[in-house]
C-alpha cells in the first residue's frame, strides 16, 4: 500500500467539493483514461472580479486523484483566476503534505484542469504540454521522457551524466540498469555505441570533471576558506532541518565533513552530500568530492 | 469486528498446524542436514518426509523430482534458464501474454539477449488459442512456458494438452503452476509435463520456500551451482523451516482439496452473485467456466481499482487490483488488456481470492459493504450521470492529453 498522509487521507474519505458546479461557467478536462486518471474540473467565476466564486470536481482515478482534486478545488476557491494560475503542483502536493513519488502526477493533473479551465473562461485554447513517461528513478520521482531528454540535449553518455543533470540514479542506485538501457537507446540513435565503465562508479561527477576546462587554480589557504564559506552558506537551510554539516578536513579533491544532528544517519544524508558537492563544483570551479568524515580511510600503522 | 482476508492469490496465512510443526526446527533440531552427526541426520530425515509430501501432491512418479528452490519466482527463472543452457542451438520461447510477470519480464529480458519470443493471444475470456500454439512448436522452441492459473483471474489454461503437444515435438514444456497447486488436484505422473513451479506461500506455508518439479530425464542445467544439495542442482544450505512448512502444508491442502473445490468455490460464487446482483454495469473478468474455485475477478465500470481497495480496506475488507495504480504503472493489468476489457472497466477490476478460512459471515459482510462503496466512487466520476452512466461516455468525457 502507499504511504499516504493523513491529509491525503482525509482529502479522499471525506472529499471537498465533489460533483459538477451549478451554472458553472469553466471547465477544465484533462488526463487520460489509458492511464486510470481523469479529471472534470467546474468552476462559477465572478465576471466582473474574476474571483472564483465556487468550484467542483468529478475524478476517475485512484486515491491520490480524488485528493487532488479535492485539495485544488479548496485551494483555488476565493482566489482571482490570476492568483489561482499561480498554484504548482508542488503546492497542491504540499497541500496534502506530500504525495509519494508515483503519484505526484496527481497533483500535475490538478494544475491542469486548473488551466485548461481558466483557458475555456477566457476562451483561450489551452495546449498541453505535458509529456509523461515510465518513472524510471523513484529516488527522485525521474520519467523516462525527462531522462531522454536531458540525454540529448547535453549529449551524454554516461549514468554518472545523468545522475548529474537529472538527479535520476541519484539515490538507492537500483535504475541504474534502466539508465544504462535508456543510454544505449539514445546513444545508438545518435550512432554511437554506449560504453560502461566494468563497475559502476560509485562517486560521480569524474566525466564531468574530465570535461571541463582547468579552472584558475586558488591558493590553498584561500581555497580552504572559500569551501568554508561555501558551507556557511549551505548550514541555514540544513539547520532548518534540524539537522548540520561541519567541516572536517580538505585533502586535495577530497573534501571530509561532519553531518550530524537530523542529517547523520538520515535516509537522505546522501542526498544532503550530493547537494552540498554540486554546490561546491559549481562555486569553486573545479571537480572535487564532499566525503562524510566516518568514510575516511583509516591509515593502518606501519603499513 | 476482526478484518476480512479476500487476498489468497497475494499470499496466504501460514496455518498453524504448519506453525507448529516448523517450531522444533528453530533451535532443538538446528542442524545441517548435510552433517553426518545426530544434529544434522534428523533434519535430513525431515526433508526427505517433506519432499515425499510434496512428491503426493503433485502427484510425480519420483521423489528425486522434487528440487527445493527459494521461491516460484527462482523456480520459473531456473527451468527456463535450464532448457536455454541445455539447448544451446535453439533460440526461440514461447509463452503467453498473461504470464506472471516472474515468466513475462524474465522473457523479455532474454529478447535482448537475442532470443525470440512467441506470446499467445488470449480471447475476451483469457483463453488460449491452441491452433495458434500448434503452429509455433517447432524445433527452433527451446522451452514452452504456461502458467497452469492465471493470477488475477484464476482462469485455468489446458496445460497438460499443451504439455502433450510440446512433448510430440521434442520441446520442452514448463508451467507455472503457483496458483494451481494446492487448489486444484493433479497428477504429473500421467502428463507430459517436464517441469513445474510452485511457491510455498500461496497455500499456507511459509513465505521463502519453492519448489521446482523437474521430470526424471529431462536435461537440466543448475542455476546456482555449488553445494551437493538438491543432488547439485541447487545448491546453497536447505531452508529447514520452509521446507518442513511447506510439507506440512502440503498434507494440508491435499486433506482439504474437496472441501476447496465444493465449499470454497460456493463461497466465492455467492460472493459473485452477491455482487453482480447488487451493483450495475459490473461484471466478471476471465473464463468462469474454467477457473479457480477460490477467485473471482470483477471489474466495476466507470471507477478506479485503488480507490475501491483503500475504501474497502477503511472497511477492513483486503482484495487486490489490476488498476494501474495499485502498482505505479502506468497502464492497467496487461492481463485485463490482453483481454480486451476497457479502459473505463480494466482500472476498476478488483479481484477477491478466497481460502479455507473465508467463513460466509465474511461473504455476506463484504456483499453488503462493496455495493456502496462502488457507489460512493460512481458519485465522483465524471463517466456517470444520475444513477447510470452518462450517455456515450468515451465522446461525453474526453479529456485533453492521451
Amino acid at each position: 500500500m502507499w504511504d499516504y498522509s493523513e491529509t491525503v487521507k482525509e482529502h479522499f474519505y471525506n472529499p471537498k467539493n465533489a460533483g459538477a458546479v451549478a451554472e458553472a461557467n469553466a471547465v477544465g478536462d484533462v488526463g487520460s483514461i489509458s492511464c486510470g486518471d481523469a479529471l472534470r474540473l467546474t468552476l462559477k467565476v465572478d465576471a466582473d472580479t474574476e474571483i472564483i466564486l465556487d468550484a467542483g470536481f468529478q475524478t476517475f482515478g485512484c486515491g491520490s486523484a480524488i485528493a487532488s482534486s479535492s485539495a485544488l478545488t479548496e485551494m483555488v476557491k476565493g482566489k482571482t483566476l490570476d492568483q489561482a494560475l499561480e498554484i504548482s503542483n508542488q503546492d497542491i502536493a504540499d497541500f496534502l503534505d506530500g504525495l509519494p513519488p508515483e503519484k505526484m502526477h496527481c497533483s500535475v493533473m490538478g494544475r491542469e484542469a486548473l488551466q485548461a479551465a481558466v483557458a475555456d473562461y477566457r476562451g483561450e485554447e489551452w495546449v498541453d504540454d505535458h509529456e509523461e513517461g515510465a518513472l524510471v528513478c523513484k529516488c527522485f520521482a525521474i520519467d523516462d521522457v525527462m531522462i531522454r531528454d536531458t540525454i540529448k540535449a547535453n549529449n551524454l553518455t554516461t549514468v554518472e551524466e545523468v545522475t548529474n543533470y537529472t538527479k535520476a540514479g541519484g539515490g538507492c542506485s537500483s535504475c541504474h540498469e534502466g539508465i544504462e538501457n535508456i543510454l544505449a537507446e539514445e546513444l545508438a540513435a545518435r550512432g554511437e555505441t554506449f560504453t560502461p565503465g566494468a563497475v559502476g562508479k560509485k562517486e560521480g561527477f569524474v566525466n564531468l570533471a574530465e570535461k571541463e576546462a582547468a579552472p584558475a587554480k586558488l591558493t590553498g589557504v584561500k581555497r580552504i576558506l572559500k569551501i568554508q564559506e561555501i558551507l556557511e552558506g549551505l548550514r541555514p537551510a540544513l539547520q532548518a532541518d534540524g539537522g548540520d554539516v561541519e567541516l572536517m578536513d580538505v585533502e586535495g579533491k577530497n573534501i571530509y565533513v561532519k553531518l550530524v544532528g537530523a542529517c547523520s544517519g538520515c535516509q537522505m544524508a546522501a542526498m544532503t552530500l550530493g547537494g552540498v558537492q554540486q554546490k561546491m563544483i559549481e562555486e569553486l570551479g573545479e571537480f572535487v568530492k564532499v566525503i562524510p568524515e566516518s568514510e575516511r580511510p583509516v591509515e593502518i600503522a606501519g603499513a | 469486528m476482526a478484518d476480512i482476508y479476500l487476498d489468497n492469490n497475494a499470499t496466504t496465512m501460514c496455518d498453524p498446524e504448519v506453525v507448529a510443526a516448523v517450531q522444533p526446527y528453530f533451535s532443538e533440531q538446528f542442524g545441517n542436514p548435510s552433517s553426518l552427526h545426530n544434529f544434522g541426520n534428523k533434519v535430513g530425515f525431515a526433508i526427505k518426509k517433506a519432499r515425499k509430501s510434496i512428491q503426493t501432491i503433485l502427484g510425480a512418479e519420483h521423489d528425486s523430482e522434487i528440487i527445493f528452490t527459494s521461491c516460484g519466482s527462482e523456480s520459473d527463472s531456473t527451468a527456463i534458464l535450464s532448457a536455454l543452457k541445455a539447448q544451446p542451438e535453439r533460440k526461440e520461447i514461447i509463452t503467453t501474454v498473461v504470464e506472471h510477470p516472474a515468466v513475462l519480464t524474465l522473457c523479455e529480458f532474454l529478447e535482448t539477449e537475442g532470443y525470440t519470443v512467441h506470446y499467445l493471444k488470449v480471447d475476451n475470456k483469457g483463453r488460449l488459442d491452441l491452433d495458434e500454439y500448434a503452429s509455433l512448436l517447432t524445433d527452433q522452441v527451446a522451452v514452452v512456458s504456461v502458467m497452469w492459473a492465471n493470477n488475477e483471474t484464476g482462469t485455468i489454461f489446458p496445460v497438460e494438452q499443451m504439455a502433450e503437444m510440446a512433448d510430440a515435438k521434442g520441446v520442452m514444456f514448463h508451467t507455472d503452476a503457483v496458483q494451481a497447486v494446492g487448489k486444484i488436484p493433479m497428477n504429473l505422473a500421467d502428463s507430459k509435463i517436464h517441469m513445474l513451479s510452485l511457491s510455498g506461500h500461496k497455500l499456507h506455508a511459509p513465505k521463502g520456500v519453492g519448489v521446482l518439479y523437474l521430470r526424471r530425464g529431462v536435461r537440466f542445467r543448475p542455476l546456482l551451482r555449488g553445494g551437493h544439495q538438491e543432488r547439485g542442482r541447487r545448491a546453497g544450505t536447505e531452508n529447514t523451516i520452509g521446507i518442513v512448512g511447506l510439507g506440512k502444508a502440503c498434507d494440508l491442502a491435499l486433506e482439504h482439496m474437496e472441501y476447496e473445490n465444493t465449499e470454497v468455490a460456493k463461497l466465492r460464487d455467492r460472493l459473485q452473485e452477491g455482487i453482480l446482483a447488487a451493483v450495475p454495469h459490473s461484471f466478471v473478468t476471465g473464463d468462469p467456466d474454467n477457473r479457480l474455485p477460490n477467485t473471482c475477478n470483477i471489474a466495476f465500470e466507470y471507477i478506479e481499482g485503488e480507490a475501491i481497495l483503500l475504501l474497502m480496506n477503511k472497511q477492513g475488507i483486503a482484495a487486490s487490483s489490476g488498476s494501474a495504480c495499485t502498482s505505479g504503472s502506468l497502464e492497467p493489468s496487461h492481463v485485463m488488456k490482453a483481454m480486451g476489457i476497457p479502459y473505463t472497466a480494466a482500472h476498476g477490476t478488483v479481484r477477491f481470492s478466497l481460502s479455507r478460512y473465508t467463513t460466509p459471515e465474511e461473504i455476506e459482510r463484504v456483499i453488503e459493504a462493496v455495493p456502496p462503496i462502488v457507489e460512493q466512487l460512481r458519485k465522483l466520476s465524471p463517466y456517470w450521470g444520475d444513477g447510470g452512466p452518462i450517455e456515450n461516455p468515451e465522446e461525453a468525457f474526453a479529456p485533453v492529453y492521451a
